[in-house]
This record gives C-alpha cells, sequence and structure tokens, in this order.
C-alpha cells in the first residue's frame, strides 16, 4: 500500500462516515458541522487529485457560503430536537431498504462492467492549473459563464423577494 | 508528472461517488426535516462532482473542472432559493417537516 492509497482510504472513511452522521444526527446544528466535515474531506479529494483551484473554489464556496447559510437559517428557524417528528418505522425500513438495494445494484453494475485496468497515463501536460482553466472557462466556456452569472443574480433577486415579509391583506 | 490513478484506480473514485450518491438518496428518503433532505442534495451533488473531477483526471482534460464549476453556481442558487422558501414556509406553518406541505394534494 503506498501513501497515496493509504490517504485515500482514510478521506473516503471520513467522508461516508461523515455523510451518514449528518442523517443520522438529531440536531440540525450536529448535521451542518457533520457536513461541513464531509466538504472538507471532498476538497482533500480534489487535492489528492491534483486540482487545487477547484479544492480552494469548493472550500470557499462549500463550507464557506453554502454551510454558513445553512447554519443561518438554522439559527432563525431556531430549531432543536424538539422539532424533530419521526418517520413511522415502515417509511425508515423501507429507506433503509432502498438504500441498500440502490447500493448493492449500482456496485455490482460497476463490477461487472468492463473493468478499467491498466496504467494511466500521464502525459505531463498541464490541465488544471489556474492558467489553464482561466483560459479555457475565458474562450470556450465564455457564453456559459456569462449565463452562470445571469442565474446568480436572478437567484439573488428571488431570494430577497421570497424572503421579504408579506403585508397583511384584508 | 506522475498520475495519482496509478495508486489509486478510477475504480474506487466510482465506488466513493456511488456510496456517497446513495447516502443522499438515504437521507432524502429518510428524514423529514426539510433542512436535512437539502443536506442530503448537497452530498448528491458531490457525490457527482467528485466523479467529474475524478474522470477529469482521467482523461486529462480540463472539462470536466469546468462542468464542476458550472454545477457548483447552480449549487449556490439552488442552495440559497431553496432555504428562501424553507425560511417563508417556516413563517406560515411553524415547522419544516415536509409531511406538512400536503396543500397541493388534491
Amino acid at each position: 500500500m503506498s501513501g497515496i492509497l493509504i490517504t485515500f482510504c482514510v478521506l473516503a472513511f471520513i467522508t461516508v462516515l461523515t455523510a451518514f452522521l449528518t442523517i443520522f444526527s438529531r440536531n440540525p446544528i450536529h448535521s451542518a458541522i457533520y457536513l461541513v466535515i464531509c466538504f472538507f474531506s471532498i476538497a482533500g479529494h480534489y487535492f489528492l487529485l491534483n486540482s487545487q483551484f477547484l479544492a480552494v473554489v469548493h472550500i470557499i464556496v462549500y463550507s464557506g457560503a453554502i454551510m454558513i447559510l445553512f447554519l443561518f437559517t438554522i439559527m432563525l428557524m431556531n430549531l432543536n430536537e424538539r422539532h424533530e417528528v419521526h418517520r413511522p418505522r415502515i417509511t425508515r425500513l423501507g429507506a433503509i431498504v432502498s438504500f441498500v438495494l440502490v447500493c448493492v445494484v449500482l456496485i455490482a453494475i460497476f463490477i461487472n462492467s468492463k473493468p478499467i485496468v491498466g496504467e494511466y497515463d500521464a502525459t505531463g501536460e498541464d490541465f488544471q492549473s489556474i492558467n489553464v482553466l482561466g483560459k479555457i472557462l475565458l474562450n470556450e466556456y465564455m457564453v456559459p459563464f456569462e449565463f452562470a452569472s445571469i442565474l446568480l443574480l436572478v437567484a439573488m433577486i428571488g431570494t430577497v423577494l421570497l424572503s421579504k415579509k408579506e403585508k397583511l391583506k384584508k | 508528472m506522475e498520475n495519482v490513478l496509478n495508486h489509486i484506480g478510477i475504480e474506487n473514485y466510482i465506488f466513493l461517488s456511488v456510496v456517497l450518491f446513495c447516502v443522499g438518496i438515504f437521507g432524502v428518503l429518510y428524514r423529514r426535516n426539510a433542512i436535512i433532505v437539502f443536506m442530503s442534495i448537497e452530498i448528491m451533488l458531490n457525490a457527482v462532482n467528485l466523479l467529474f473531477v475524478a474522470f477529469s483526471t482521467y482523461h486529462q482534460d480540463a472539462q470536466g473542472q469546468v462542468f464542476v464549476f458550472f454545477s457548483m453556481a447552480v449549487a449556490a442558487a439552488e442552495v440559497a432559493v431553496g432555504l428562501a422558501i424553507l425560511v417563508s414556509i417556516f413563517r406560515n406553518l411553524g415547522s419544516i417537516s415536509i409531511d406538512n406541505l400536503k396543500n397541493l394534494k388534491g
């Protein structure tokens, strides 16, 4: 076992474990904290795949922006265990059964499909530094990039409109 | 430059993504709290993003990473709008259990 493989295994274990803890913990704030750890470990996977820029953007966007949004919403609603309603047992059992089934079927498909074996060629060509990504993003993907900015603007306006308090109508 | 996939193998990334995606599905089915359902959706999005990056490394091509950027932008917009909807639901109903949202049911 090489060091990289051990790192991958540890990171994967943390990712899956914290994802499960996110779902199972009663308190929504604990869920949010576990989700932050999960996102950090996914950023670690990106670092492992040598795409540093994406890892940094992932930390900024997910662990920074999105999780702060989640935490603020949870605090705004003042949620805790009291609000927790349990699903009936049959529904939970169904969820567990469907999870196991989907997992087994998908993994069996990927095991039985033609496995990708052999060496992966590394041409040494630089394809994931900020330099190359920026050039691709602003040359080939110029139009989708602008559309993404329009999407973010529309989402911002929509959020402000949605969360404004409605005046009571008579 | 050495390819990291020589040490790990693309299959392991595929399996990790599948398991993570299934955990997301499980969360959507298992919990009633709408915020946790949202978090599960985020986990699913991240599983797909991880697979995109792994295959981008596999093919030595930057396009997968560019796609991940766009998916992150869409995820950010989606979370902002979704949480605003949740806040207004909470204001009107006093809870965010998804079982209360049956008004459109005929």
